[in-house]
């Protein structure tokens, strides 16, 4: 909370003349009572009609200036608030694009989501809240105690007693249902999985007929729902009854003592009406307070999550530059181990091959055979925990990040596109590509016919997500994406899976004759793929257990023949 | 308003009708007694009047009156909103039944064609907002009306003049209220708008933040969020500006009716026409408390008219009709052989674009029937319509010669033993879930059925083994994993007629064929349908099918046609082309 208060730094001033005016305003609420106590103690008593007008008049005044100071104060603490949220937006958003992928992986984006979203909406709300009542409920709580003490200390001390016993009852009952509220929720939330897998599962509940055993669970659960809510229920519904008879009975010893001190002489009668007054207006100030405590205690909690991914550092392990090696071939893996942070075992273990510039690559395994995780540490996405991966000599942690990645064109298994232009997603790979370029890229991609049938042509509008295309579709646009920037190194992480055969084989044909002859990178599981690669490496369980060319991984490489055999024996028979 | 929404609501109302006429006589009943507490505190100030002018008997009994009767007001409030809220949570509870009940119900045409998230949405959200707005906003505007009312007339019996004065004032603060909330409401407008301009870059760029990062595109992500966030600033502060006024406003508009009713008291206290200066208390104790019905009634309509809305939405969902309940003489269908016959078998998922026509298919008992074709092309139609998800729209489909809507669907069915692609697994431990095709099945049986489909060598590696609790979605399982728990349970029931709908497309080829065999075992003597993208799976099956653009362009043997050199021998060839 402490880190964040930092943002409001440029709305300093303002934060702090928004309760000071809230404060003004509070002070010429207190004041009402006192002016209605001299009428009836003055005017009425002396039949002084000029100066029940005169009385009258202030208190207009004390009202519209009340008004004037409510409304600045209100301005501030709207331009404090909204001011300091977007302030941290603008950092919290930076800050996330800036995450390695570890991070990112151990914190799941969808709670980065919520945290810049939701929760910062709701510390914008808590801040406004706070500036507005922090200060003016408990200043008109205790200044009408102050005020009755200024009138009479006997009667005060009415105040001092029945103003802690509400707050005690208020609090008790917010803070007592506060978790009950929680499990309310948690009980729903479990009615809501239920409804989602009665759709999400409907083949196959019907399939096994299980929709009577859905529905009793349901049924248990709705009824649960129900049990918490009327239990909490029966707790709430205390407040208003209980603060309600707190505050009479006080009214009623007030009035007592007020009958005692009246006879005494002590005070007057306009004193009484005016002391009945405040106790009147502390109950609604104190609900007020209470709910406001709520808020902001909420807040502070949403405020603690956004600090916490602003603690988040990008670990990426740099080292200094050194002048590179020598004698060494294009890109090198030199006894690679890699461990995620969250997960057990090593999903690499002792990795090492080396590749020439323009030689194509391919990587083939089982399901979680450590392909992606391999691939992944040629831009540096993740540190290797053992080993090193050098580019020209270099090794990757000494490289500028940005840098290698602008030398890298990548396609990632899943087919990734933005809401814009087809244009605009093209132009992610290189933003000063020229038009020949996105078409010879798109071309090569076998993603022509994908825009010819358009109408708007490369300006067609891909909506969030790219789920106006289909999966083959969106594959060879995100590979024309990373051919646009005429990358040195291609990855293609099983990025052709969506494609037929016949697609794919044309595909890999236009990539041998790019150009700029990169380095190709490619993951399948297919070995129709792969098989014509200049080398082959064969992961299982994270551990290389082949390399070298389909001829010679059939004949020395038991994975691989399995491998292939699985996809091709019986054709090789018949074919 | 529709009337159909009201009626049903009125409904669900029905059956807890004594509790809603008990809520409403104590609403009535608590909010006289509280109105008629000031009149007894203005009373005992009357007798409080100078030195030696106090009468300590009248005050003393007056105060006990009013202690008896806060009393007995607080002991009503608080039965009175025990009983409006069990009402109000037991209608929520039959309406969630229901709608759970249909759902359970909806033909799979409705399902598969709505979004899951927004009838999810209207299951849980709408029934949340329909409560709070429709029956506790209810009573809370029941109360206010009669609040006003009551007040009015007590005002009125205390002083006429001052009571006017009241009346005609007070409305301003509504209309203060009005005239600020139109204002408003442009601006929420915009600022929602823009909040979800912003919330949508932020859950795509956030969402895919490695491709992001892999073209190093963080800079022009931050130049467009910024502007966003400018424009959300600007909105947002008049918006929550402009908003905040109200309270000030109405505040205002208050004492300035505090004022008048001081001013109009006070003279006529001293005119002497036996208003007192208690009354005079009692009436600024009123001119407090009746603005604030008035604001919370403004407040009450717009949720009201909201939950309204949800309340239509929800009820929309519960009048959706139903897949057509089984035929009144439909049978059990039982010791199936497994012939199956499509007979001049119609039908299409949208009218006007037909899809199979007249499609005749005879399988022997025990074949085993492919299906394959390019993606969409229509193989879980036939599916579809074998497990009657969807009924034919003309033809029959029959099994050893009963037309299969003939049966009980729980008994068609049961016959049937399906794996998809998508796999579905419940929230509880591996073991149920693979139980869940055989309820009663012993420990021995499940490890079994694991072994045959090598689901046993990970299941065994997870923290509990079979008691390994699979969290929401499948949790830590890979795809390939679940499908592999999803063959299993066919394994364990073994039915007589077999659907496999890629079932095994995220599994590694590798193991894919170790669990081939296991399938293949299983397929003897059983009536099979196969789909499946990968050729090689399929090449032994009786009969292929090839289906392309909803049609069966081509049926034989991998060998028969594969001389052919139709469809099939294309799409086969392409696997190797080079």
């Amino acid at each position: 909370m402490k880190k964040l208060l930092k943002y409001i730094k440029g709305y300093r001033i303002v934060a702090l003349f928004a309760p000071l005016f809230k404060l003004f305003e509070a002070l010429l609420e207190l004041l009402v009572p006192i002016v209605m106590a001299a009428i009836i103690d003055t005017g009425i008593t002396n039949a002084d009609k000029p100066y029940i007008y005169k009385s009258c008049l202030l208190l207009v005044v004390l009202g519209a200036t009340g008004l004037a100071f409510s409304i600045t104060a209100q301005y501030f603490s709207a331009k404090a608030a909204v001011g300091f949220a977007t302030k941290v937006r603008h950092v919290m958003f930076d800050h996330m694009q800036h995450l390695s992928f570890s991070v990112i992986d151990r914190l799941g984006t969808a709670s980065m989501i919520t945290r810049i979203t939701s929760d910062l909406n709701q510390v914008q709300t808590g801040v406004n809240m706070a500036l507005r009542l922090f200060l003016r409920s408990p200043f008109i709580v205790f200044g009408a105690m102050i005020m009755a003490f200024t009138i009479d200390w006997q009667s005060a001390l009415v105040f001092a007693v029945s103003i802690p016993i509400l707050f005690a009852v208020v609090f008790g009952i917010i803070l007592f249902t506060m978790p009950m509220y929680k499990r309310v929720q948690g009980a729903l939330d479990q009615l809501l999985r239920i409804t989602r897998d009665a759709l999400g599962g409907a083949r196959v509940i019907r399939a096994f007929n299980k929709q009577d055993d859905e529905r009793t669970e349901f049924r248990t659960k709705n009824q649960e729902v129900t049990a918490r809510q009327k239990h909490v229920g029966k707790l709430s519904a205390l407040l208003n009854p209980v603060t309600y008879v707190i505050i009479n009975l006080a009214i009623v010893v007030l009035i007592y003592i007020g009958a005692l001190q009246v006879n005494g002489g002590k005070i007057s009668q306009g004193e009484v009406v005016a002391l009945y007054s405040y106790m009147s207006q502390i109950l609604v100030e104190l609900i007020k307070l209470a709910n406001c405590i709520i808020t902001v205690s909420k807040s502070c909690a949403c405020a603690n999550r956004i600090s916490a991914v602003l603690d988040l550092q990008n670990d990426l392990e740099r080292i200094p530059s050194a002048p590179a090696k020598t004698g060494m071939d294009f890109i090198v893996f030199d006894h690679v181990d890699l461990k995620y942070k969250n997960g057990g075992e090593n999903a690499l273990t002792d990795i090492c091959f080396s590749v020439k510039k323009g030689e194509t690559i391919g990587i083939i395994g089982g399901t979680g055979s450590g392909k992606t995780s391999l691939v992944n540490l040629i831009p540096h996405f993740y540190d290797t925990t053992g080993g090193h991966v050098y580019i020209d000599g270099v090794d990757v942690k000494a490289l500028d990040v940005e840098q290698l990645r602008e030398r890298i064109g990548m396609v990632m298994q899943k087919a990734v596109l933005f809401h814009g232009t087809i244009r605009e997603n093209l132009l992610w790979g290189n933003p000063n590509a020229t038009p020949e370029q996105l078409d010879a890229a798109l071309t090569a991609a076998q993603a022509t016919d994908i825009i010819k049938d358009k109408e708007k042509g490369l300006d067609t509008m891909v909506e969030q997500g790219g789920r106006n295309f289909s999966g083959g579709q969106r594959q060879r646009l995100t590979i024309a994406r990373a051919l646009v920037r005429n990358p040195e190194i291609l990855i293609l992480d099983d990025s052709a899976s969506a494609l037929d055969f016949a697609t794919d084989a044309k595909l890999r044909q236009a990539i041998r004759q790019l150009p700029g002859q990169p380095t190709v990178f490619i993951v399948s599981q297919r070995t129709a793929s792969i098989r014509h690669a200049d080398k082959i490496l064969v992961l299982d369980d994270g551990v290389a257990v082949g390399l070298g060319t389909h001829a010679e991984l059939m004949d020395n490489c038991e994975v691989y023949r399995e491998i292939y055999d699985s996809q091709f024996k019986k054709d090789g028979a018949s074919a | 308003m529709r009337k159909i929404t009201l009626s049903t609501l009125l409904r669900y109302l029905k059956k807890y009708k004594f509790s809603f006429l008990a809520t409403l006589l104590l609403s009535v009943a608590t909010v006289l007694l509280t109105l008629y507490v000031p009149i007894l505190i203005g009373r005992a100030i009357d007798n409080i009047i100078a030195p030696g002018q106090v009468n300590f008997a009248s005050v003393l009994r007056i105060l006990i009156q009013i202690i008896v009767l806060v009393g007995i007001t607080a002991a009503l409030q608080w039965i009175m909103n025990v009983i409006n809220n069990k009402l109000t949570y037991h209608v929520v509870r039959d309406i969630r039944n229901d709608a759970f009940e249909k759902i359970n119900r909806f033909p799979l045409s409705y399902i598969d064609s709505h979004s899951h998230g927004d009838m999810v949405s209207r299951v849980i959200a709408d029934v949340d907002q329909l409560s709070d707005g429709l029956l506790l906003g209810f009573t809370q505007l029941f109360t206010g009306i009669v609040t006003i009312i009551a007040t009015l007339i007590f005002m009125l019996v205390l002083n006429v003049w001052i009571a006017l004065a009241v009346v005609l004032i007070t409305p301003l603060s509504l209309f203060v209220a009005k005239f600020i909330a139109t204002r408003t409401y442009s601006m929420f407008k915009l600022q929602s708008e823009t909040r979800g301009e912003q919330t949508a870059l932020i859950n795509e760029m956030i969402g895919e933040q490695k491709t992001v990062q892999a073209f190093s595109h963080e800079t022009e992500n931050l130049k467009k969020f910024d502007e966003i966030n400018k424009r959300l600033q600007n909105f947002s502060l008049r918006a929550i500006f402009f908003s905040s006024i109200t309270n000030p406003a109405t505040r205002f508009v208050n004492s300035i009716v505090y004022m008048l009713v001081g001013l109009l008291g006070a003279l006529a206290v001293i005119s002497g026409n036996g208003f007192t200066v208690g009354a005079l208390s009692s009436f600024l104790s009123y001119a407090n408390q009746y603005t604030k019905p008035f604001n919370e009634i403004s407040g009450v309509i717009t949720e009201l008219q909201n939950a309204f809305a949800c309340a239509d939405r929800i009820f929309h969902l519960i009048r959706r009709p139903t897949e057509p309940a089984d035929a009144p003489d439909a049978h059990v269908l039982k010791q199936v052989h497994g012939h199956i016959v499509f007979d001049h078998v119609f039908f299409s998922y949208r009218k006007n674009h037909p899809l199979i026509e007249d499609l005749n298919l005879h399988f022997k008992a025990g074949q085993r029937i492919a299906i394959v074709g390019p993606t969409g092309c229509g193989k879980t139609t036939l599916i579809n319509l074998l497990m009657r998800f969807y009924d034919v729209d003309a033809g029959s489909i029959q099994i050893d010669g009963q037309d299969i809507r003939s049966v009980t669907r729980q008994s068609l069915r049961e016959n049937f033993g399906m794996v998809l692609q998508e796999t579905w697994l419940k929230n509880t431990t591996v073991k149920e879930n693979i139980r869940m095709s055989k309820p009663g099945a012993t420990d021995e049986e499940v490890i079994a059925a694991a072994k045959t489909t090598h689901a046993h060598s990970f299941i065994k590696r997870l923290p509990n083994g079979y008691d390994t609790i699979i969290g929401e979605d499948g949790g830590s399982l890979s795809q390939g994993q679940k499908q592999l728990l999803c063959i299993t349970r066919i394994m364990l029931c073994k039915p007589p007629m077999l659907i496999l709908d890629e079932a095994t497309s995220s599994i590694d080829t590798r193991t894919e064929i170790k669990i081939q065999r296991a399938f293949q075992k299983l397929m003897e003597g059983r009536t099979s349908f196969i789909v499946a993208h990968r050729l090689s799976t399929i090449q032994e099956a009786d009969v292929i099918l090839v289906m392309n653009k909803g049609r069966i362009v081509e049926q034989g043997t991998h060998a028969s046609l594969l001389k052919r050199g139709g469809f099939y021998a294309e799409l086969y060839n392409s696997q190797f082309a080079e």
